[in-house]
């Protein structure tokens, strides 16, 4: 391995040197949409889902050099949590080769499958399941074992693979190397669905804490972000967005920057208006400098009133989830609980603003992009360039950690209409406040909570119903204008066509969490969610949203989950029942009460109801309290419970999170350090959204633009101890990781200051005022 | 336009560049230096830090005509993939990043701190990172490797 050089780079160097020893290998990838006719693509989670649909082709996942070396091939990329070194584990376990013979090339439109997204928690079910990456590697396995056994004379079940070669078992003397097999050579296979994966018992590198091999380069300033990325006669671009939501361009006044020193032109496309300059420096000066006229804005209503604006909107979207038919009538005898949960706007808000390279020439494009999507933006690029989608290459490259659709998509837009104006390759990355101003948005929820209890105070009918807004939101393959650039160019965002009421749901999907973990999820005869609760009903409303919306983090399930959880612990409250024993009473997937039972013990969870004796009527002082939340993230993509510690301080409504313990059960792990690392991150990550985090805004234009109005939980901010439980499922299926433990921590903060407090806050942010307002408020 | 000569990691190096343009772009695009990255040219995340005379400095905030001739540190000048620093060796052993675009921030601020003040308290190391971001939430980590680092110099010092 030579670690100075990036995986990226590395591959790029063993892509050359393979396709020199092995004569060009081009598979045509656009072919694979057919693989869904082999069954190939779907696993049992819905996470498979997604749009791409990898390859059936063998060859287009793996290629065996002729010096035996191994090259994979990936449409699912680094984002920062780890996958790319997973995948290598993956790769190598699976094809019996140390990690260092391996190499992955991953997410370029002229290399790799097309596997759409790569979104937090959908990689590791897509390639780690009986699909895509992971049956690639055991078909070719087999593959190399069948040509062993041709080549050697000896039947396939005497044969093993081992370090890049197949032995006859027993006799190591015999056996020929992967080089001799096929290096150079392409397979010319399909994937076959009936090939074995190495069972979890037999692991030596998939399943161990290997450490990330991009790590050494990052830390020494070697690795190659988008940002770093350098192409010959590089020019630098800034954008001028439109000073207020809805503003249209005028006229823009190129005198007013002439002759500015380095600028080499002042682009405009419909709305889009930006320039082109040879350094950085004077493109941020020249766009600063630019006179510009623009229509006043679209006022957006205030954002003090804006959850009653959301929910009394008339013309919604309306999705039912689950609809027993029966909630009014059994919510009509016993007693019932009602309560309203708010959730704010939150941004992805990278550390890093977004940045793309883009060399775009008459008939080919280039673009280098930090993008979770290279074959859709693929075509979305095409579609704005007037260029077929074969002309355009889209090349992955990391960039800041995304947690969604951040600005990679519309930087990738930004640099490649300037490159194409001035004919030359261009660099653009965004100002803090292009990005804070304008990126997609996690949307605002309303969420009403309505329960039954029978004279036991067990829960007998779940009524949810939800209001949310949406606006644009991934691009996809044909939608540029779901993102800011490609909407100022004149494309329109994907927005909200209503319908109500809701047709009844043909299947449970419980993809956004929409349904708490309590309720059966029944539709039709099958019975798809966790709980026991018969009586349910649950009932989304969308409405236009004033701003871009798209995948944030735990996008939905997040805020579902707030309000499911967050009431949960009131229920429990109100019948005076401990919140896990209340929790487990109501839960039947076993896998679920795993999670909550082995985090409740981990934690060392005392028993009994909330609020924490004496201290619902204490006025001053820190008061202590825990909180316990669950979920099964998107309704089958792994499983996490986590028990927060917190201290209030009840004179100035100061949360501290002080301990967090997480059980999270997301089947056959990985890489179990990778796993912690990101329940860890999740949970800092969901601590500065339940804490701090809030899109504002005044007027029509929005007002968190930078770090100080946008405040997230620095490296000097308090942060708790952490502590986390694996549950390893070696023999079930692979689910998401990264966005599960994020998902519950808002709301197992939001039980602790109950606990602590004896005061609910239904709203988040838990700013000090909003926490000290309700210790004040109540009765 | 004027010519500046700069020290950036041991090495003498000349640019010809507008002296108001901020450090952090000269070493990014003249230099194509990796380490200090742009996170929101604007003093207040922490990701473009370098060390300049032994303190931590926000080259985003710097105009380069400021540093002409004073040592500057970036994170690739503390040691390579091959041969980190140990306080990157801190990092790598503890997995303490995750996209790593943070990492120049909380590398060079907390070097730059340990250096002058190596017995720094809990508290210290909190006050010196508290314009730092992160925000894949790496934080519990980053400040295990940074106390790692912290008790192996001072170890050192001491053997
Ligand atoms: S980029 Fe310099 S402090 Fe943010
Ligand atoms: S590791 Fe991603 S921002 Fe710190």
């Amino acid at each position: 391995m030579t670690p100075l050089l990036t995986p990226d780079a590395r591959a790029e160097l063993s892509r050359r040197d393979f396709m020199k020893r092995s004569g060009a290998l081009v598979v045509a990838f656009s072919a694979a949409r057919v693989a869904s006719d082999l069954g190939l693509a779907r696993a049992t989670v819905s996470a498979q889902g997604i749009n791409g649909v990898g390859s059936p082709q063998l060859d287009s996942w793996i290629a065996i050099g002729t010096d035996g070396r191994v090259t994979a091939y990936t449409g699912k990329c680094e984002l920062g949590t780890g996958l790319y070194t997973a995948q290598l584990q993956l790769v190598a376990e699976e094809l019996c080769v140390p990690m260092d013979r391996v190499t992955l090339i991953q997410c370029d439109t002229s290399m790799t499958p097309d596997q759409g997204t790569t979104s937090g928690a959908q990689s590791h079910p897509t390639n780690f399941n009986h699909a895509n990456l992971a049956l690639a590697c055991a078909t070719a396995r087999e593959a190399l074992v069948q040509l062993a056994s041709k080549r050697l004379g000896v039947p396939v079940e005497q044969l093993a693979a081992a370090d890049a070669a197949v032995a006859v078992r027993g006799d190591a003397s015999r056996r020929a190397t992967y080089s001799e097999l096929i290096g150079g050579q392409t397979f010319n296979l399909q994937l076959n669905p009936k090939a074995q994966r190495k069972p979890a018992s037999e692991w030596t590198i998939l399943g161990k804490p290997v450490p990330r091999v991009d790590f050494p380069a990052i830390v020494t300033g070697r690795f190659e972000y988008v940002h770093n990325v350098r192409v010959p006669g590089m020019l630098h671009g800034r954008v001028v967005r439109p000073p207020a939501l809805g503003s249209t361009l005028v006229k823009v006044d190129e005198g007013s920057v002439q002759g500015m020193p380095g600028l080499v032109k002042v682009v405009v496309r419909k709305n889009f208006v930006g320039v082109v300059a040879e350094k950085m420096w004077q493109a941020e000066q020249a766009a600063r400098r630019l006179k510009a006229e623009w229509t006043p804005g679209r006022t957006v209503p205030d954002q003090r009133t804006f959850h009653q604006h959301l929910r009394s909107q008339k013309a919604t979207r309306d999705v039912m989830t689950v609809d027993s038919g029966d909630v009014d009538t059994t919510a009509g005898g016993g007693t019932v609980l009602r309560s309203t949960y708010h959730h704010p706007f939150q941004m992805h808000a990278s550390v890093g603003t977004a940045c793309a390279v883009a060399d775009v020439q008459a008939t080919r494009a280039t673009i280098y992009s930090a993008t979770q999507a290279v074959w859709p933006l693929r075509n979305t690029m095409a579609t704005m360039l007037g260029l077929k989608p074969e002309e355009v290459r889209i090349v992955f490259r990391m960039g800041s950690g995304c947690y969604g659709v951040n600005g990679a998509d519309t930087v990738s837009y930004d640099a490649a209409l300037l490159s194409q104006a001035v004919g030359r390759p261009v660099r653009v990355w965004l100002s803090r406040q292009d990005e804070m101003s304008w990126e997609n948005y996690g949307p605002a929820f309303v969420v009403d909570q309505r329960v039954a209890l029978d004279p036991s105070g067990t829960i007998v009918a779940w009524d949810y119903e939800s209001w949310t807004l949406s606006l644009g939101g991934r691009p996809g393959y044909n939608a540029p204008g779901n993102v800011v650039t490609g909407n100022l160019a004149g494309f329109q965002p994907q927005g909200v066509q209503p319908r109500s009421p809701a047709p009844a749901p043909t299947s449970f999907d419980n993809g956004s969490n929409t349904a708490p973990s309590y309720v059966t999820g029944t539709v039709g005869n099958r019975s798809g969610g966790c709980g026991v609760v018969k009586s349910e009903r649950a009932l989304t409303h969308t409405i236009e949203s004033p701003f871009f919306t798209g995948p944030l983090r735990s996008p939905a399930r997040l805020q579902n989950t707030f309000a499911h959880e967050s009431f949960m612990d009131e229920i429990a409250a109100h019948v005076k029942a401990d919140p896990v024993e209340y929790r487990l009473r109501h839960l039947r997937d076993p896998r679920l009460r795993d999670v909550v039972t082995a985090a409740s013990q981990k934690a060392g969870w005392d028993r009994r109801p909330s609020p924490r004796n004496g201290n619902g009527t204490r006025r001053s002082g820190v008061a202590t309290g825990r909180g316990m939340a669950c979920v099964l993230y998107e309704g089958d993509n792994g499983y996490c419970a986590l028990v927060a510690e917190v201290d209030v301080n009840l004179s100035t409504g100061l949360v501290t999170v002080k301990r967090c313990v997480a059980a999270m059960d997301c089947g056959p792990i990985s890489n179990p350090d990778g796993v912690r690392n990101q329940m860890e991150g999740g949970i800092i990550h969901g601590i500065s959204r339940a804490l701090r985090e809030e899109v504002t805004w005044s007027g029509e234009r929005v007002t968190s633009v930078d770090w100080r109005t946008y405040r997230p939980w620095y490296l000097g901010d308090h942060v708790p101890v952490i502590e986390t439980v694996l549950i390893n499922r070696p023999d079930a299926e692979a689910m998401g990781a990264g966005e599960t433990a994020i998902t519950v921590t808002a709301a197992a903060i939001g039980n602790a200051i109950f606990d602590a407090t004896g005061a609910r806050v239904r709203q988040l942010p838990f700013t000090a005022d909003r926490v000290k307002a309700a210790i004040d408020g109540k009765a | 336009m004027s010519v500046i000569t700069l020290r950036v990691n041991g090495q003498t190096r000349t640019v010809d560049v507008d002296p108001a343009t901020p450090l952090l772009y000269v070493l990014t695009d003249d230099l194509e230096l990796r380490g200090p990255k742009f996170g929101c040219g604007l003093g207040q995340c922490g990701a473009c830090t370098v060390i300049v005379k032994g303190e931590a400095v926000r080259s985003c905030s710097v105009p380069v005509q400021s540093v002409a001739g004073a040592e500057i540190i970036t994170l690739e000048g503390l040691g390579s993939p091959e041969n980190p620093h140990a306080i990157q060796q801190a990092f790598i052993d503890g997995q303490a990043l995750q996209c790593g675009f943070c990492i120049s921030g909380v590398v060079m601020t907390a070097k730059a701190l340990l250096d002058k003040t190596p017995n720094a308290s809990d508290a210290q190391i909190r006050q010196a990172m508290s314009n730092v971001l992160c925000r894949c939430g790496a934080h519990v980590r980053m400040l295990a490797a940074i106390k790692k680092y912290q008790q192996q110099r001072l170890e050192r010092r001491t053997a």
